[in-house]
C-alpha cells in the first residue's frame, strides 16, 4: 500500500477511536451538571448517589479519552508534516487555544471532580463539575473550529508559491466563525450530548429488565431521557443546517451525498439507495421530486450541482461517502422516535412492563456512537481529495521523509494497543455496571453532609 | 492587541520553553513517581500511595506538554513538521508509553486481581521510565543537532537518533525525574513509607550529579555550538551556579525534614537546566548537523508576525487563568496522601 493510503488509514484509525470517548464525556458532563444541581437544589440523597456514580464512569471514558488524544496532537506533524507547514500558522493557533482554553480546565478541575467530594464544599463541588463540562465542550469548539477551517478555509491568504506556500492568517474572527464552523459546532455538540445521554439511559433500563437499583435507575433514565428527547430533535435541526452549508460550500460534498449526478432544478431525496459511480446513476427509493433542492434552499425549483459537473479528479468516493451519510441521518430518525416512544411510556407509567422497549434502551447507546463515526466519516471522506478544502490536496499533505514501513509500523502498534485499551475499558465498566450505584452513597459524608440531611419522602 | 517593537520571535521561543519547563518540572515528578513505583513501593497499598500521590495533578500536568506541542505547531510550524515527522519512530514509541502510563494510573486499582494490578503496575513503571528516556533522548538530539536537508526536512534515520550523546542525555533525564520525583513523595507520604521513600534521595542526587557532569563534559567537547552562547555571555554562567546550589542544597532541605523547600529546589534546580538548554540552542530550534545553514531557527520556521500575535494575545489571557486554578487546585489537595473511598 502506499504511503498515501497508509498515513490516511492510521489516522482514521486513530481518531476514530479517540472519537468513542470524547461524545461520551461531553454528554456525561453536561448531566453530572444536572444531576449534582438538582442535588444541591432538592437535597435528595438520591442525586448525591447518581452524581457519585455516573463520576465514576465519567472517570472511566476520560482516562482513555485523554491517553488518544495525546495521539492525536502530535499526529499531524508525524503524518502531515507538509500539510502541517501550509496550515500552522492558521490551524495551530486553534490548537494551541484548545489546550489553554479547555485541556488544563477540564483536568484541573477532574481533579476536584472525581477525589474532592470530602475535600470541598458541595457548592465549590458543583463549580468544579460545571468547570470540567465546560472545559470538555471547549475542546469541541477549538477542534471542531480547527476542522471546519479545513473544510470551509477564510481568513487566510496564500503566501509563497510551490513547495513553500503556506496560508496566513489576516483575521482571527473570520478564522474562527468560518462559513460552516458554527453550524458543525452545534451539530457536533448535540451529537456528543446524545452519546452522553443515551448511556445513561441505556444502564438505566438494565437496572429495569434486572429489577436492580430501581429508584436509581428510574431517577437516572428520567434525566437521561430528556436529554436524549432534546437532543436527538436539536440533531436532526442542526443536521438540517449543516447539510444547507455543505449544499453552499462544498457542492462535490453534498452531491456525493446524496448520490446526485445531474444539476438541475427539483433534485431528488434518496432513503434508501446504491450508488454506481462507473455508470453514473444512482438506484433506490427516492422522495417525490424537489425535495433535495427543498432541503438545501427551501425552494423545489432551486438548481442543486450534480457530480457530473464536478472535475473526475475532484470527486470523492461517492458510494462510501452516501452510504455513512444514509446510515447517520437513519439512526438520527430512530433516534428520535425511540426518545419519543420512552418518553411517552414513562409519562403513562407503562416503561417498566415494556420489556421490549427496554431491550432497545439498553441497545440504544450503540446509535449515537455509530452516528458520531459514520457523520464524522462521511465528513471527512466527502471532503476528499482535499486535505484544505480547493487548497491543498491530500496527496499533497504527506510527510516526505515517513516511509511505509514506517507508518505500518505505528498501525501494528496502535491496533494492538487500542484493543488491549478497548477490552480493558469495556471490562471495567461492565464491572462498574454489575457493581451498581453504592448504597452508602446515599448517606453524604464529610463536608457535603454539612446542612444536608438527608430529605423525606421517596426518590424522584 | 499590538505589540509594536516586540520581537515577537524570540517572545515565543522563550514562552516554548517556558511550557516545556511547566512540563518538565511538573510531569517530571509523574514520570519520576512511575520509574520509582516497581522499586520503592513493594505492598499493594504502598503503591496505592503511590499513585495517589499523583492522582490529582498527573493529567493537569500533561497538559503542559499538550500546549507546549500546540504552541510549537501555531509559532513554529516548520519545526513540529520537520521533528514529528523527522522522529517518526521515536515519537510512536513516545506516544505508546505515554497512552499505557496514563490508562494504567486510572485502570490499576480499579480491580482487584493480582495478576490484573501487577499488568498495569508494570505498564506504570515502563510507560514512565520509557517517557523519561525518550524526552531525553529527544532533548539531546536537539542539543546535538540532527541532519536537516536543503527544504528544511530530516535527512537522518531512526538508529541514527541513538547516538551516545543523546543517550546519555536520556540516561540523565530519568535520573533527575526520578530524584525529581523521590523528593515529590517524600513530601507526600508519611510513616515507614517515606521513611523508606528517602532513602531513594541521596543515591538519586549522586547519580543525577554523575550523569550531568558526564553531560557537561560532553557538551564543552563535542557540541561547540552550545558552549558558543556561554563564551559570547559569560554571565550565564550564574545559571550554572543556580543550578549547583539549587542541587546541593536538597540534601541539606531533607536531612532537616523541610520536604517542601527540598521539593521546590529540584524545581528550580529543573528550571535552571531547562533555561541553559534554551540559551544554549537559541536561536535554533533544529540545530542541522553538519550543515548547520540549513538550521531551522526561531526566525525561519516561525509563524507570522500575525499569528504570533494573536497567539501571544491568547497567551496572555490564558495563562494567568490556568496559573491561579493551577495553584488553587494544588493547594485543595496538599498534605500527605490519605486513601478514602475515592482514591484509586
Ligand atoms: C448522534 C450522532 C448524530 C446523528 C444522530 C446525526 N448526526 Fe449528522 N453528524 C454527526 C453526528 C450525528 C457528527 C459526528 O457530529 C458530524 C460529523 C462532522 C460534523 O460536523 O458533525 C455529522 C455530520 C453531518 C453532516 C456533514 C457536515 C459536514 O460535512 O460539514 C451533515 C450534512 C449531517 N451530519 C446531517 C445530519 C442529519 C440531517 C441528521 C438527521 C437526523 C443527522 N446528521 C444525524
Ligand atoms: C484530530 C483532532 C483531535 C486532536 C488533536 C485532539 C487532541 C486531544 C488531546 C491532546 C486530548 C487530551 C487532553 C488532556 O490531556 O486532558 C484530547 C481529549 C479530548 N478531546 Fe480530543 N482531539 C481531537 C479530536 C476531538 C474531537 C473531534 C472532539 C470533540 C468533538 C474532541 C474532544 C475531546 C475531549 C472532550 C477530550 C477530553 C477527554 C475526554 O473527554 O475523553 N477531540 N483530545
Ligand atoms: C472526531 C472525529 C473524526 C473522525 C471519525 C475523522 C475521520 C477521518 C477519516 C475517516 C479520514 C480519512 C479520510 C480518507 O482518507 O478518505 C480523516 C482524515 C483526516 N482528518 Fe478527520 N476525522 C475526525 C475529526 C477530525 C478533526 C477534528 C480534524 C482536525 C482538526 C481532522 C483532520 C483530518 C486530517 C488532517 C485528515 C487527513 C487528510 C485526509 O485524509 O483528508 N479530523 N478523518
Amino acid at each position: 500500500m502506499s504511503t498515501e493510503v497508509l498515513a490516511r488509514l492510521q489516522f482514521a484509525f486513530t481518531i476514530s477511536f479517540h472519537y468513542l470517548y470524547p461524545p461520551l464525556s461531553i454528554g456525561l458532563g453536561l448531566l453530572l451538571v444536572a444531576i449534582e444541581g438538582l442535588w444541591l437544589k432538592t437535597k435528595n440523597p438520591l442525586y448525591h448517589q447518581m452524581a457519585r456514580f455516573w463520576t465514576k464512569v465519567f472517570a472511566l471514558t476520560f482516562a482513555v479519552g485523554v491517553a488518544t488524544g495525546i495521539v492525536m496532537e502530535f499526529e499531524f506533524g508525524t503524518n502531515w508534516a507538509t500539510y502541517s507547514r501550509y496550515v500552522g500558522d492558521v490551524f495551530g493557533s486553534a490548537l494551541a487555544a484548545e489546550g489553554i482554553f479547555a485541556f488544563f480546565l477540564e483536568s484541573g478541575f477532574l481533579a476536584v471532580l472525581l477525589f474532592g467530594w470530602d475535600k470541598v464544599g458541595p457548592k465549590l463541588h458543583f463549580f468544579a463539575t460545571c468547570m470540567v463540562a465546560l472545559g470538555a465542550h471547549f475542546s469541541a469548539i477549538w477542534i471542531v473550529v480547527a476542522n471546519s477551517w479545513m473544510q470551509t478555509p477564510a481568513g487566510f491568504h496564500l503566501v509563497g508559491e510551490g513547495l513553500h506556500a503556506r496560508a496566513e492568517i489576516t483575521d482571527f474572527w473570520a478564522m474562527v466563525f468560518n462559513p460552516s464552523s458554527m453550524t458543525r459546532l452545534a451539530h457536533t455538540v448535540v451529537g456528543a450530548w446524545q452519546a452522553g445521554a443515551w448511556l445513561v439511559v441505556s444502564i438505566g433500563a438494565w437496572y429495569l429488565l434486572k429489577k436492580q437499583h430501581r429508584d436509581f435507575a428510574r431517577a437516572s433514565m428520567k434525566i437521561g431521557l430528556a436529554l436524549s428527547l432534546t437532543a436527538s430533535v436539536l440533531t436532526l435541526v442542526t443536521g438540517d443546517r449543516s447539510a444547507a452549508g455543505v449544499a453552499r460550500n462544498q457542492p462535490a460534498k453534498f452531491a456525493a451525498l446524496e448520490g446526485h449526478w445531474e444539476t438541475g432544478p427539483h433534485a431528488r431525496v434518496h432513503v434508501v439507495g446504491w450508488v454506481d459511480a462507473k455508470t453514473e446513476t444512482t438506484h433506490g427509493l427516492a422522495l417525490p421530486g424537489g425535495m433535495l433542492s427543498w432541503l438545501a434552499y427551501g425552494d423545489t425549483a432551486a438548481p442543486v450541482t450534480g457530480l457530473r459537473d464536478i472535475p473526475r479528479d475532484e470527486r470523492p468516493p461517492v458510494n462510501f461517502t452516501f452510504q455513512l451519510f444514509h446510515l447517520m441521518v437513519g439512526i438520527g430518525f430512530a433516534m428520535i422516535a425511540l426518545a419519543l416512544w420512552a418518553s411517552w411510556a414513562l409519562w403513562r407509567r407503562t416503561l417498566e412492563n415494556s420489556r421490549a422497549l427496554l431491550w432497545l434502551l439498553v441497545i440504544s447507546v450503540l446509535g449515537p456512537q455509530i452516528a458520531n463515526q459514520a457523520g464524522w466519516w462521511a465528513a471527512e471522506v466527502g471532503r476528499q481529495p482535499w486535505i484544505v478544502y480547493k487548497l491543498l490536496r491530500t496527496s499533497q499533505g504527506l510527510s516526505a521523509v515517513v516511509h511505509a514501513n514506517q507508518i505500518v509500523a505505528s498501525l501494528v502498534m496502535f491496533t494492538l494497543v487500542y484493543l488491549l485499551l478497548f477490552a480493558a475499558f469495556i471490562f471495567l465498566l461492565n464491572e462498574k455496571i454489575q457493581h451498581g450505584p453504592d448504597e452508602t452513597d446515599l448517606s453524604p459524608t464529610g463536608k457535603l453532609a454539612l446542612g444536608f440531611k438527608p430529605a423525606k419522602g421517596g426518590p424522584a | 492587541m499590538n505589540f509594536g517593537a516586540l520581537d515577537l520571535n524570540t517572545v515565543w521561543f522563550a514562552l516554548v520553553g517556558v511550557l516545556f519547563t511547566g512540563y518538565v518540572i511538573l510531569d517530571g515528578f509523574d514520570l519520576g513517581t512511575g520509574v520509582l513505583h516497581l522499586f520503592a513501593a513493594r505492598r499493594d497499598e504502598e503503591r496505592r500511595v503511590f499513585l495517589n500521590a499523583i492522582g490529582p495533578v498527573w493529567d493537569g500536568n500533561e497538559v503542559w506538554l499538550v500546549t507546549g506541542g500546540g504552541a510549537l505547531f501555531a509559532a513554529f510550524p516548520a519545526v513540529y513538521a520537520t521533528v514529528f515527522s523527522g522522529f517518526y519512530l521515536a515519537f510512536m514509541a513516545l506516544l505508546c508509553a505515554l497512552i499505557f502510563r496514563a490508562v494504567a494510573i486510572e485502570f490499576r486499582s480499579k480491580h482487584h486481581s493480582p495478576r490484573w494490578r501487577r499488568f498495569w503496575d508494570r505498564s506504570f513503571a515502563f510507560g514512565s521510565l520509557g517517557s523519561s528516556l525518550l524526552i531525553g533522548i529527544a532533548m539531546g538530539n536537539i542539543a546535538w543537532g540532527v541532519p536537516v536537508d536543503a527544504r528544511g526536512e530530516f535527512a537522518g534515520s531512526f538508529p541514527g537518533l541513538l547516538q551516545p550523546y543523546a543517550l546519555l542525555m536520556g540516561v540523565t533525564t530519568v535520573a533527575l525525574f526520578a530524584m525529581h520525583g523521590a523528593i515529590y513523595l517524600v513530601l507526600k507520604t508519611e510513616g515507614e513509607l517515606q521513611a523508606h521513600v528517602r532513602t531513594w534521595i541521596n543515591p538519586l542526587i549522586i547519580a543525577f550529579i554523575l550523569c550531568y557532569v558526564l553531560l557537561t563534559l560532553a557538551t564543552l567537547l563535542y557540541v561547540p555550538h552550545v558552549t558558543e552562547a556561554f563564551r559570547r555571555e559569560p554571565w550565564f554562567f550564574a545559571l550554572v551556579v543556580l543550578v549547583v546550589l539549587a542541587i546541593a542544597n536538597i540534601p541539606r532541605e531533607v536531612s532537616r525534614g523541610r520536604e517542601f523547600f527540598a521539593f521546590l529546589s529540584s524545581c528550580a534546580a529543573m528550571a535552571g537546566l531547562m533555561a541553559i538548554f534554551g540559551v544554549g540552542t537559541y536561536p535554533y530550534l533544529v540545530y542541522s548537523h553538519p550543515l548547520p545553514e540549513h538550521s531551522l531557527t526561531a526566525f525561519n520556521a516561525a509563524s507570522s508576525p500575525k499569528t504570533l500575535g494573536v497567539m501571544l494575545t491568547i497567551a496572555l489571557i490564558g495563562l494567568p487563568v490556568v496559573l491561579a486554578y493551577s495553584v488553587s487546585i494544588y493547594w485543595i489537595f496538599r498534605g500527605k496522601v490519605r486513601l478514602d473511598k475515592t482514591s484509586y
